[in-house]
């Protein structure tokens, strides 16, 4: 098995043709499991040439990862086995050879020195324990043998190649000492110190900010550019395809089901399945000119008006008014863990909900979203400010009263996997708002419990299941008919969709929309996804360290951007559509502004000017 | 159930169902005194076809003993094991669940109880109790409270910042409803697991206890006792100790080894 077999030349190939970098033939990977033999990929066939970036898109579960795992052999560590095929991959000035016969030594010296690899999570791929110099240095050292001096002034020209500002003090800093986006440079600098030929890049944006996303994506551009690399990129993101991308490989449950050069697949999709996940991506954008928000297109329903039946559109009365909104978290510290400062997640917010209508906070994390939605149901306790919810004030209600105004409004969370109590069977779950509030006689309630389960268009077989037998997206489900369950006038959904892949998250998006023209419901959606945002919206509020900094209707702040802080948001959204990339590298220099803030200190009140009738802007001077 | 039965937790579990059912039959089937009765001319005999196992100093069965002393020291450590779930469990609880000053309170409490050894705690208890078997459950069961409140507060600590504690909470429930429905099965896995460890350690407390002789009093037979009669024939007659000892090991062993399986019979994800 350790030989190296020669890559056999085609015949009838004209000498001039770029011999690949890498040539996947007929991958299948099998993972042992206690129910048998699972089919990680099958039948998986694609090149690389040099200096090419294929991205292999798909949603979970496709096999995309145990592709990118396979090429380095980290696979085998998770269980799996190549069962099939070959991985000819070309070494610098050497015959290609099988990697999926090679020996451990052989692929040792291979992976960081000609393969290199990014990973998903910049906070867990570097080990907290060293030092950035001491991991950036470590690969240096072996494979290329550097003495430490000289591994050292090459870190620092590697941390000076991914715009890290400050290199020198950077590399005595430990990794908790660096921000997520300056972590995901050392890590790319990282795969970049041996100067690979291929580098894998595993969903290397998904855990960052969009802005942050902006930066890296550039950067990996750029090296690309600069040293001929070729990129291989998973994603299951189309818009990050859509940026990155010289050609696709669309894959689902383990198969190819298209591949092609990046403006063929976006303009002209052969599969039915890449036709389905392009029309599930939101593009940013595609509202132009519209006003009230519209359903996605899914494979089984066309797209259109969401329409707002239950509420006749006349005068829109307000359902949730806040008020100077204020909610901070003490940081303690010191011996005695004493309360030292305050972090100001939510600062002085002001809005209002109209009956029927959707109202998205977005922006990036830490900015205060979820902090605000929660501090509305009084999850987290506001210090200051007026929550008025159909009349009447939530923040000064006593615990009683405010358990029963509750039922007013509802919640949906973010992560389906844990919103739901893994040890009750969801018919009790979904149950469980009416149980409490006591809004049906015990024998009315499987009746009510039974509807809920077809108002979300999940089959009553499924009534008597624990939650880990379900999929993500029949999760949320089940998550919103428990939210809809005490007939709620609001909801307030927190990244409720964020988790799900985007063909569920299409549908998931239009049967909230569905129920809000039903019932009248009115959403507070928290996202940090403008295209999802700009598609469900009337109105929106883009929140900043804590603060609402813009304002209005949402075709008054996608279209007239008008808060720099808004301006630079949106133009930093990868958009799902090859011709209108946007590659700007800017420097990460800029410090992170902190939300934490010395004891006793009183920040200004927010100062809005309001540019056209219901659009605010705050004043940033 | 089959899956559930690994060869590990085949094994295991035969161990403590061997245990337990001779804790309950054998004082039905073999008359007390036969745990009593001396033979005087049969003192320290080695294991024969008359005597399995041998006799100890006094020239008692000790196949007999051994078998009518499971019962005490099994009811005990069980009894202990249940009173510590009853204290650890409300306590650990309501620190994790609430948290703040009333979890600052509780929590130094614990951490004073678990800077004494646990032996040297029950022992005191036992001691100013005065010995006997009903003392000596509460000295056992009070000694190990701190662990269990322990692992309970972390585990409810952690549940209680779950997504689905929060959503309950807006969806409603109050504070009993929180922590009976959703906070406490929830934290029950772990708890079964060291609840079964701690039996383990509650049949060594016991069999300490007796030793020093605050435990289980003579004429009755526990095996803490046996081992105890047993140390100054040690030398001459060593299985008098090797045959308690043996049965305390082998119980202790199949609860270990089956602790796994109670937690995954519990968990609707293994079912």
């Amino acid at each position: 098995m350790d030989q190296m077999t020669p890559f056999p030349l085609q015949p009838g190939t004209p000498a001039d043709a770029p011999q690949p970098l890498v040539s996947i033939e007929n991958l299948r990977v099998e993972f042992e499991t206690d129910g048998g033999t699972v089919v990680g990929v099958d039948d998986v066939t694609f090149t690389i040439n040099p200096g090419e970036t294929v991205c292999v898109v798909g949603e979970s579960g496709s096999g995309k990862s145990v592709t990118s795992l396979s090429l380095m052999r980290l696979v085998e560590f998770g269980g799996g086995r190549i069962a099939g095929g070959r991985l000819m991959f070309a070494p610098r000035d050497a015959v290609a050879i099988d990697l999926a016969g090679a020996a451990p030594e052989f692929m040792r010296a291979l992976r960081g020195n000609e393969i290199g690899m990014i990973f998903q999570e910049p906070m867990t791929s570097l080990n907290p324990v060293f030092t950035i110099e001491r991991q950036l240095t470590d690969g240096l050292r072996v494979h290329r043998g550097l003495r430490r001096g000289e591994a050292r002034a090459r870190a620092l020209q590697l941390l000076r190649n991914v715009r890290i500002p400050e290199p020198e003090r950077r590399l005595g800093q430990y990794p908790h000492e660096l921000s997520g986006g300056m972590r995901q440079r050392v890590v790319i600098a990282m795969a970049m110190a041996c100067e690979p030929r291929l580098l894998i890049a595993d969903e290397p944006t998904t855990a960052l900010d969009v802005t942050i996303q902006a930066e890296i994506l550039a950067l990996i551009d750029r090296l690309k550019r600069e040293n001929g690399m070729a990129v291989l990129f998973i994603t299951h993101d189309m818009a990050v395809v859509a940026q990155m991308a010289d050609r696709v490989v669309v894959m689902y449950r383990g198969k190819i089901v298209e591949e092609g050069r990046v403006k063929d697949i976006f303009e002209d999709p052969q599969a039915d399945y890449t036709r389905m996940l392009l029309a599930a991506v939101p593009k940013l954008g595609d509202m132009g000119g519209t006003v009230a928000p519209e359903r996605m297109r899914t494979l089984d329903a066309e797209g259109g008006a969401a329409g707002t039946a239950a509420v006749k559109r006349g005068k829109p009365q307000p359902l949730l008014e806040v008020r100077n909104l204020s909610t901070r978290f003490p940081v303690k510290g010191g011996v005695l863990r004493r309360t030292v400062a305050n972090v100001h997640a939510v600062e002085d917010v002001s809005f209002t909900i109209n009956v029927g209508e959707t109202l998205s906070l977005v922006g990036e994390s830490g900015c205060g979203k979820s902090t605000c939605g929660r501090s509305i149901l009084r999850l987290v306790e506001p210090q200051a400010g007026e929550i008025w919810l159909n009349g009447r004030e939530i923040r000064g209600l006593p615990r009683g009263e405010l358990r029963k105004a509750r039922r007013e409004m509802q919640m949906v969370f973010q992560d389906p996997f844990a919103s739901l109590n893994p040890y009750r069977r969801l018919r009790d779950q979904v149950a469980e708002p009416l149980v409490n509030f006591g809004l049906a006689p015990k024998a009315e309630i499987e009746h009510r419990v039974a509807q809920l389960f077809d108002r979300v268009e999940l089959p009553r077989s499924f009534l008597d299941r624990y939650p880990h037998e379900l999929s993500g997206g029949q999760r949320q489900r089940v998550a919103i008919a428990r939210a809809i369950a005490p007939n709620p006038k609001l909801v307030i959904a927190d990244e409720a969709v964020s988790a799900l892949d985007v063909s569920v998250q299409a549908q998931v998006l239009n049967l909230l929309m569905e129920l809000q023209a039903d019932l009248g419901l009115s959403f507070l959606f928290i996202s940090h996804d403008f295209a999802v945002v700009e598609r469900i919206s009337h109105h929106v509020g883009v929140m900043y360290l804590g603060r609402l900094v813009e304002l209005g209707p949402r075709p008054a702040v996608f279209e007239d951007p008008r808060h720099p802080y808004t301006k630079a948001l949106m133009s930093a959204v990868p958009v799902a559509d090859p011709r209108r990339r946007r590659m700007h590298e800017a420097p990460s220099a800029k410090p992170i502004a902190s939300p934490i803030l010395p004891l006793g200190h009183q920040p200004e009140a927010s100062r809005y000017d309001e540019v056209t009738p219901g659009h605010f802007v705050l004043n940033w001077n | 159930m089959k899956r559930f039965l690994t060869p590990k937790g085949a094994i295991g579990v035969t161990l403590v169902l061997l245990m337990f059912l001779t804790a309950v039959v054998a004082p039905l089937v073999i008359p007390a005194d036969f745990a009593t009765r001396m033979t005087m001319s049969a003192r320290l005999r080695p294991p024969s076809s008359l005597h399995w196992l041998g006799t100890d100093q006094l020239g008692r069965d000790l196949l007999y003993r051994v078998m009518l002393g499971a019962r005490t020291s099994l009811m005990i450590a069980a009894a202990a094991v249940v009173m510590s779930l009853a204290l650890g469990l409300p306590l650990g609880m309501i620190s994790g669940f609430y948290r703040g000053r009333i979890d600052n309170v509780l929590m130094r409490l614990v951490d004073t109880l678990l800077s004494f050894p646990v032996l040297l705690l029950a022992l005191t208890i036992s001691a100013m109790l005065g010995p006997s078997v009903p003392n000596a459950i509460i000295a056992i069961g009070v000694a190990f409270t701190p662990f269990l409140a322990r692992i309970v507060r972390g585990e409810a600590l952690r549940v209680t910042q779950m997504p689905y504690v929060e959503a309950a909470r807006a969806a409603g429930a109050n504070d009993v409803q929180l922590i009976v429905r959703h906070v406490l099965p929830n934290v029950m896995p772990p708890i079964i697991v060291q609840a079964t460890i701690s039996l383990a350690f509650a049949i060594l407390a016991e069999a300490g206890l007796s030793f020093l002789g605050l435990g289980t009093q003579p004429p009755q037979s526990s095996w803490g006792l046996m081992i105890q009669a047993s140390r100054d024939y040690l030398d001459v007659a060593p299985w008098t100790g090797l045959v308690p000892g043996g049965a305390v090991a082998l119980t202790v062993l199949g609860l270990n080894m089956s602790g796994d399986i109670l937690r995954d019979v519990f968990d609707p994800r293994t079912n």
